[in-house]
């Protein structure tokens, strides 16, 4: 049993929801109580989407229990197949489900279905989110592709050379929930065009079974996001004899191995190295002078395995930061991000404890963080600058504007990213030369609201001048309004944010009405009047 | 009486028990409510909580594993453990509530015993109860109802006559009630829950109640099996709910009509006004009321009788008629009342009425929108300070709002 205020990852059927929900023609029947349904506003809410998840709940309750579950179950399946008439169906439990042993997965193989059934086995109580995502993909392009004999046990990645054409390479991993796919997505397939290669499909963001069945077509795997892509792009290889890339493009470094990667495993001449300096900003501005006060900030940086990995490399080699912390939550990458922080001279933290998290940040006293949105919050409270690099993830690590973390963009996006939250470097530079200004006398906020000084701006009206202060009647412009105790205490209660206004649209008020005392009672009369 | 109550069963789309923490746990800051349960659980808890308000959680999941599974007499000591260790960490702690969950009650994990066997140990220090907020037993506002009827027991036993108003209210909303009643001449007015875990109410021959949400049932029996007397009146959300609320009080303490008239006229004289504008915009536009808090019914009687609007259907997790009685007599006797869901026929429905908004949970309110139906989210309606004759032009004003947004964008 452990105790946790707040995790990381769900649990893997979250992640089976998430290839679910990624793909078009794929319904997911799912075993599990009423209160599992939350799941759906992870992606209406948090992705924003516009449709609701491709899942049905039996949504037991206890008096089924009493009954029959596996009929309840069956009754489900048929009506989600008959109502949405998948290309696929994926069948699976939740935590409770699980407990009660109905195995709807061999419940639905034996409807006789005429169409593709995908049985999965979530164990709940020893994996997670991330993990149930691998799976559920894993199982899913298996269960339709294992009937494929392998056309010939040799595949050749460089065939394309032999068949004239270009050659081309599957995109798997990204999903729905996942941090920046939608965008990365987008970048990594003009970063292939550019190359002259072709993306044969992309899995499972947008993809249908049709796209499915045409992944032996290509010439290579790019494994986009391991965390979710790994065990798929395993298989593939063992299958069909795909190779696949292990590079993640994050990061200047990490695009341009990516890219001799790549090209290496289909035959094609290397690349230009000189590419990144031409195709993105982030190695020039980074020299820039303005980035000399970037030299050795201190970063904290934790996220899951892949995007933790990417920051290191892009801290220290590409912004000339001090990484004084290093770890994930993805246990399933704990033993890369050890490695990757024995170079760095640090212990990996792996952990899906935020509040160790926490304190390790608060040991480590880092100027800057790169985290998840839990990090974000332990950095507000320790006053630290931040910024959200990886999942698990907020309404506003889905920007509207183009904002991906990969390839050259992906780069220039980093930069800013990462750099705003802290003092630009002009900036720090004239407040230390000015800093004997008496415009200077606190140490400086700057535009970090929140790193707790004194915000300097006077608020210019009296909007916030009640904020938590005795109302001053003297303040007042029109002496002879009086509030009376009970006035006050109720003016009090109102919200610190919308006191003043309130304060003010009151005493109008009670000048309009010519009264001179404010009571409670013209409080609400005021309340009342204003109220359209 | 209504003619039209049908029951539905099938996929339901509601949340479980355990949401009721996001606001019990800020009623009561020096309690924590320790979830027994699966990720899945934790999970839910933050997904419904951290969207809208990320707080330093006074709640936390003890997240069962499969080695708890394996032996029952190991979880009752690992959660012994994890409550120390909790109790250590947050030494502000007074009332320590343990939340059972869909697993824990699976297999059957006796909740009430770890309870008792804390309670002991922790010899006063902290006061330890247990209720289920279990998605097989509860929905969504239920645990509410767990979660105070599990307190009752706890409450010293005094029989004065108090007036006490029961269910999670508003600060602001909880003074002005009470301020009211006693202008009116009730003299004690005690809140449960209580602002502080540690701060109960005593109950006893004296207490009437009036119960603020209409989802306490548990809690209502148990208050009156301690002897309290429940004051039915239908639930106080508008200015006519709740003048009929307050009137059903004043009226059980023997007030007199004009001071009753004098106390609550004007409250209604102004109530009017804050509704008119509101008024204007929802008369004659059509609602459909999903089912998840276990307000709707209350919401559409004011929606209809003091905004204009037209029911199209009034949807609720489950009908306790005994609670509601007062709610039905006031809706029109046609209304469409539909208990429990299934709720992919519910949204051919309200694809087919396609009505002005739609009021429902959080994760099918961005769908709906997306195919042109306005929504409000029901959770906020358990978030926000509503109730009461002063709050109804506040409580219109979150229907009319989406109205107007829907009329304020114009894309060329
Ligand atoms: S429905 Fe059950 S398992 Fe799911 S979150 Fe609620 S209590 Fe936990
Ligand atoms: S705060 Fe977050 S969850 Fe709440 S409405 Fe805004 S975006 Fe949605």
């Amino acid at each position: 049993m452990d105790l946790t205020l707040w995790t990381y990852e769900g649990p893997p059927h979250v992640g089976a929801m998430r290839i679910a929900a990624s793909m078009e023609g794929v319904h997911f029947v799912l075993h599990a109580p009423q209160g599992d349904t939350y799941a759906d506003l992870l992606f209406t809410m948090i992705e924003r989407r516009d449709r609701r998840p491709p899942v049905t709940y039996t949504t037991f309750q206890a008096r089924d229990l009493s009954g029959d579950t596996a009929e309840l179950v069956k009754r489900h399946v048929r009506e989600a197949v008959d109502r949405f008439q998948p290309d696929a169906l994926l069948v699976g439990e939740s935590c409770t489900a699980e407990l009660i042993q109905d195995q709807p997965g061999a419940l639905a193989a034996g409807m006789g279905l005429e169409l593709p059934v995908v049985s999965l086995e979530l164990p709940a109580y020893s994996k997670k989110e991330n993990w149930g995502a691998a799976e559920t993909l894993y199982q899913l392009v298996r269960g339709l592709l294992q009937h494929l004999r392998p056309g010939s046990t040799d595949h050749d990645p460089c065939a394309w050379r032999r068949q004239e054409r270009r050659p081309r390479v599957n995109l798997i991993g990204p999903s729905l929930l996942g941090f920046r796919c939608r965008d990365d997505v987008l970048e990594i397939r003009r970063l292939l065009e550019a190359h002259g290669i072709e993306v044969n499909a992309v899995v499972p963001l947008a993809a249908r079974v049709t796209d499915v069945e045409r992944l032996p077509l290509a010439d290579a795997n790019v494994c986009l996001v391991p965390e979710v892509a790994e065990p798929c792009c395993t298989w593939l290889e063992r299958h069909f004899g795909q190779p696949f890339t292990r590079t993640v493009p994050i990061g200047i470094g990490a695009t341009t191995d990516f890219l001799k990667e790549l090209h290496s495993l289909l035959g094609l001449e290397a690349p230009d190295p000189r590419e990144a300096q031409r195709q993105s900003r982030l190695p020039w501005y980074a020299a820039s002078v303005d980035s000399t006060y970037l030299t050795g900030k201190r970063v904290f940086i934790f996220g899951d395995g892949s995007h933790a990995l990417a920051a290191a490399r892009i801290a220290q080699q590409e912004l000339g930061f001090t990484v004084v912390g290093l770890g994930t939550y993805s246990r399933e990458m704990a033993r890369p991000v050890r490695a990757a922080a024995r170079e760095l001279g640090l212990e990996a933290l792996i952990t899906d404890d935020y509040l160790s998290v926490e304190a390790a940040m608060a040991d480590a006293a880092p100027e800057l963080v790169l985290g998840t949105q839990m990090e974000r919050h332990s950095a507000k409270r320790l006053g630290i600058p931040c910024a959200v690099i990886s999942t698990p993830m907020h309404v506003q690590d889905v920007p509207a504007r183009y904002a991906p973390q990969m390839g050259w963009e992906g780069a220039n996006v980093i930069f800013d990213s990462w750099v705003h939250p802290l003092m630009m470097g002009l900036e720090e530079h004239l407040i230390g030369m000015f800093r004997h200004d008496f415009e200077f006398v606190d140490d400086q906020p700057s535009h970090l609201g929140h790193l707790g000084s004194a915000d300097t701006a006077k608020p210019s009206g009296s909007d916030f001048d009640a904020a938590g202060s005795e109302p001053d009647p003297a303040a007042n412009l029109n002496v002879e309004l009086q509030w009376t105790r009970d006035g006050e205490a109720e003016l009090k209660k109102i919200p610190f944010f919308v006191r003043g206004k309130v304060k003010r649209n009151t005493e109008c008020f009670a000048r309009q009405q010519g009264k001179y005392q404010i009571d409670s009672e013209t409080l609400y009369d005021a309340k009342a009047h204003f109220n359209t | 009486m209504l003619t039209n109550l049908l029951k539905e069963s099938g996929p339901r789309e509601v949340f479980c028990g355990l949401t009721s923490i996001v606001w019990l746990h800020r009623r009561m800051p020096d309690a924590f409510f320790l979830v027994v349960g699966s990720r899945t659980c934790a999970h839910l808890i933050q997904s419904a909580a951290g969207v809208m308000i990320f707080a330093e959680p006074r709640f936390g999941t003890a997240i069962l594993s499969e080695r708890d599974l394996a032996g029952l007499a190991d979880a009752q000591e690992e959660l012994d453990r994890v409550a120390r260790d909790l109790l250590q960490r947050r030494p502000e702690i007074r009332t320590l509530f343990l939340v059972g969950s869909c697993p824990s009650e699976v297999i059957k994990l006796d909740l009430a015993r770890a309870a008792e066997r804390l309670n002991a140990s922790l010899s006063g220090r902290v006061r330890v109860v247990n209720y289920s907020g279990s998605g097989i037993e509860t929905t969504f506002t239920q645990g509410e109802d767990g979660a105070l009827a599990a307190l009752v027991p706890t409450l010293p036993a005094r029989d004065e006559p108090q007036l006490l108003l029961v269910g999670t209210l508003a600060h602001a909303v909880e003074d002005r009630l009470i301020t009211l009643f006693q202008r009116m001449g009730i003299a004690t007015v005690r809140s449960f829950p209580p602002r502080l875990s540690t701060d109960c109410p005593p109950v006893g021959r004296g207490t009437r109640m009036l119960l603020c949400q209409p989802y306490l049932s548990d809690t209502s029996r148990e208050l009156q099996a301690r002897g309290a007397e429940l004051i039915r009146a239908p639930y106080p959300l508008g200015a006519e709910g709740s003048r009929l609320w307050m009137e059903a009080a004043a009226r059980a303490w023997g007030i007199d009509e004009p001071i009753i008239r004098a106390t609550l006229d004007p409250l209604s004289a102004r109530a009017r006004q804050a509704l008119e504008p509101h008024r204007q915009r929802l008369q004659g536009k059509r609602i459909f009321l999903l089912p998840d808090s276990q307000l709707e019914l209350p919401l559409a009687r004011f929606l209809h009788r003091e905004c204009g609007m037209a029911l199209v259907e009034v949807g609720t997790p489950y009908l306790h008629r005994d609670l509601m009685e007062e709610e039905l007599k006031l809706l029109p006797a046609d209304t469409r009342v539909v208990e429990g869901q299934h709720v992919e026929q519910q949204l051919d429905r309200v694809r087919q009425a396609h009505p002005d908004l739609v009021v429902c949970g959080m994760g099918l309110a961005n769908p709906l929108e997306a195919e042109g139906i306005a929504t409000k989210w029901s959770i906020e309606l358990v978030f926000s300070p509503i109730h009461g004759i002063d709050q109804a032009g506040d409580l219109a004003e979150l229907f009319s709002r989406p109205l107007v947004r829907h009329g304020a964008l114009a894309f060329a």
